[in-house]
């Protein structure tokens, strides 16, 4: 006998309870799922450093424009950060294909949440929610295929605004690390972070941080060959959002033209930085 | 061995269009309808938790009437037809045709193989760039599909208030303008002796379809912002409206 909610679209409305987009997918199409393609790691193009750091009024995330495979340069101009909602910020180094999709389907898995329960989910809730995609990855990072995101955002639930900004880092396995201040992952993240040790404030304001950030991806594209520089002559500048109580908003090119000026003018100076 | 009663496929037919034509008519009544910047879709629904009206996707909106547990498994389903289909090609090409008609399969399976039908009725509707562009479909019970242009009634008594709206309804109104007509035409039946009824705000589940808003188009009107929008009258003099989300017709349950 069938059931009637086996019949038609209502196949998709089987397992009543579940408002999760990742595993419906699993189920209704695995072969959309990010990973479940063989890949070669030699082949695949990979993302490097990703930089975020808190801020009175929330939470600004920046990543350099560099793509690699191996020895070579696959793309100057790549998007490695992405806003995930109105309120949070995801930066991804790792696999450049698999870390784009997987950030797709985050982005469907948030909004499809809202729109199935009504409601948002809080932001520990949704960082929880990508440590299980990135456990349900285990098996394709073994492989050498890793992804790791840096996920930040702003608490619409936090009691004081001014610690309201929040950034959380992984490691492939699905372990959750709420950071306080500032963090960095990907392949120049070593150097991001010593820069950020010496340059992070607790009293910086918006143009403070962006230009914290802007300076610790130099200081990492200056000693990781596979983290990019700005890129004067084509006018390629590091992808910054910064995330308020009123939203996220990409810092535009004209702001971080001038931040870079000032960057290299400062660096200029003191040749011995 | 007891031989089963012959019917004939025209009797089973009527009797489940009435089974389902009686619980739907029970229930209270959503109006749709387009103004300048969009669709508006407006309920009669006291509670501001179980919604009658829902987005699906970047453009397109849901409304339904009826059995809450058969239109949320209905609403459910075509979010996550809508999200499937969006990651898998791209946000453009999920449509209202699409879903639409994938409802209409799915209504008229369930009309014709089930023991019971569906006691809903439902409608999606697309915003598109221009007014030109915006799309309503109504779908009943047995799976049957119409592209109504301007506005669509759904519920109990729709027939009444389908000759209410006809008479009130401009194309290309402002918002305000827009939800006035609906909850004028909303409360012109159901009154004591036949005199209209006034609709406060929580009565009221109102949202939007609007072409200005960014990526997600759909917006939920909350209850202030509704009674600044809603005509002097119907603020005051609040009254209770017909029972809604009718219990299992017992009598039509036992066979």
């Amino acid at each position: 006998m069938s059931r009637p909610a086996e019949q038609g679209l209502l196949r998709y409305a089987t397992s009543p309870g579940s408002s999760s987009f990742t595993e419906f997918l699993a189920a209704a199409a695995p072969d959309l799922m990010p990973g479940n393609q063989r890949q070669h790691d030699g082949l695949a193009p990979h993302g490097t450093t990703i930089v975020a750091a808190t801020f009175a009024e929330g939470v600004v995330m920046a990543g350099d424009r560099r793509a690699t495979a191996g020895n070579i340069i696959a793309q100057r101009d790549i998007e490695k950060v992405f806003t995930a909602d109105d309120h949070t910020l995801i930066g991804i180094a790792g696999t450049a294909g698999l870390a784009i999709e997987l950030v797709r389907l985050y982005q469907v898995e948030l909004e499809h949440y809202e729109k199935i329960e009504g409601t948002q989910l809080t932001l520990d809730g949704k960082a929880n929610r990508l440590a299980t995609m990135i456990r349900g990855n285990l098996s394709i990072a073994m492989q050498g295929l890793v992804v790791v995101p840096l996920f930040a955002g702003y608490d619409l639930d936090a009691a004081d605004p001014a610690t309201a900004g929040k950034i959380y880092s992984f490691d492939p396995t699905g372990g959750r690390y709420p950071e306080v201040y500032y963090h960095s992952v990907g392949s120049g993240s070593v150097f991001a972070k010593g820069a950020l040790k010496k340059l992070w404030k607790p009293d910086l304001d918006r143009a403070g941080a962006i230009r914290v950030l802007v300076e610790s991806l130099y200081d990492a594209a200056d000693d990781d060959s596979a983290t990019g520089g700005p890129d004067i002559t084509r006018g390629i500048y590091p992808v910054v959002y910064v995330t308020t109580a009123s939203g996220s908003e990409r810092v535009g090119n004209e702001e971080l033209e001038g931040i870079v000026q000032a960057i290299l003018a400062d660096r200029t100076s003191r040749p011995g930085a | 061995m007891s031989m089963p009663f012959y019917a004939s496929a025209e009797q089973i037919m009527r009797d489940r269009s009435e089974y389902a034509r009686k619980g739907i008519s029970r229930g209270r009544s959503v109006v749709v309808l387009t103004y300048a910047d969009g669709v508006v879709f407006v309920a009669e629904n006291a509670s501001s938790a179980l919604h009658k009206v829902s987005e699906i996707y970047d453009r397109i909106g849901f409304a339904a009437v009826g059995k809450y547990n058969e239109f949320e498994n209905l609403r459910v389903a075509g979010i996550r037809l809508a999200d499937l289909r969006g990651y898998s090609y791209d946000r453009r090409d999920v449509t209202a045709r699409a879903l639409a008609n994938a409802y209409a399969q799915t209504l008229g399976t369930i009309f014709t193989e089930q023991q019971k039908p569906y006691e809903v009725e439902i409608c999606v509707a697309e915003v598109g760039v221009t007014a030109d562009d915006d799309q309503l479909y109504r779908l009943s019970y047995d799976g049957t599909i119409v592209d109504e242009p301007g506005f669509l009634v759904m519920g109990g008594q729709a027939e009444s208030l389908n000759g209410e709206l006809k008479k009130a309804y401009t194309p290309g109104a402002t918002l305000a303008d827009a939800i006035a007509v609906a909850v004028t035409s909303l409360g012109s039946v159901g009154g004591t002796d036949g005199q209209p009824r006034a609709l406060p705000a929580t009565q009221l589940e109102v949202a939007v379809l609007d072409r200005t808003r960014g990526k997600r188009k759909f917006r939920r009107i909350g209850k202030t912002e509704l009674a600044g929008l809603l005509p002097a009258a119907s603020g005051d003099a609040p009254e209770p409206a017909p029972v809604d989300t009718p219990p299992h017709d017992e009598e039509a349950g036992a066979e």
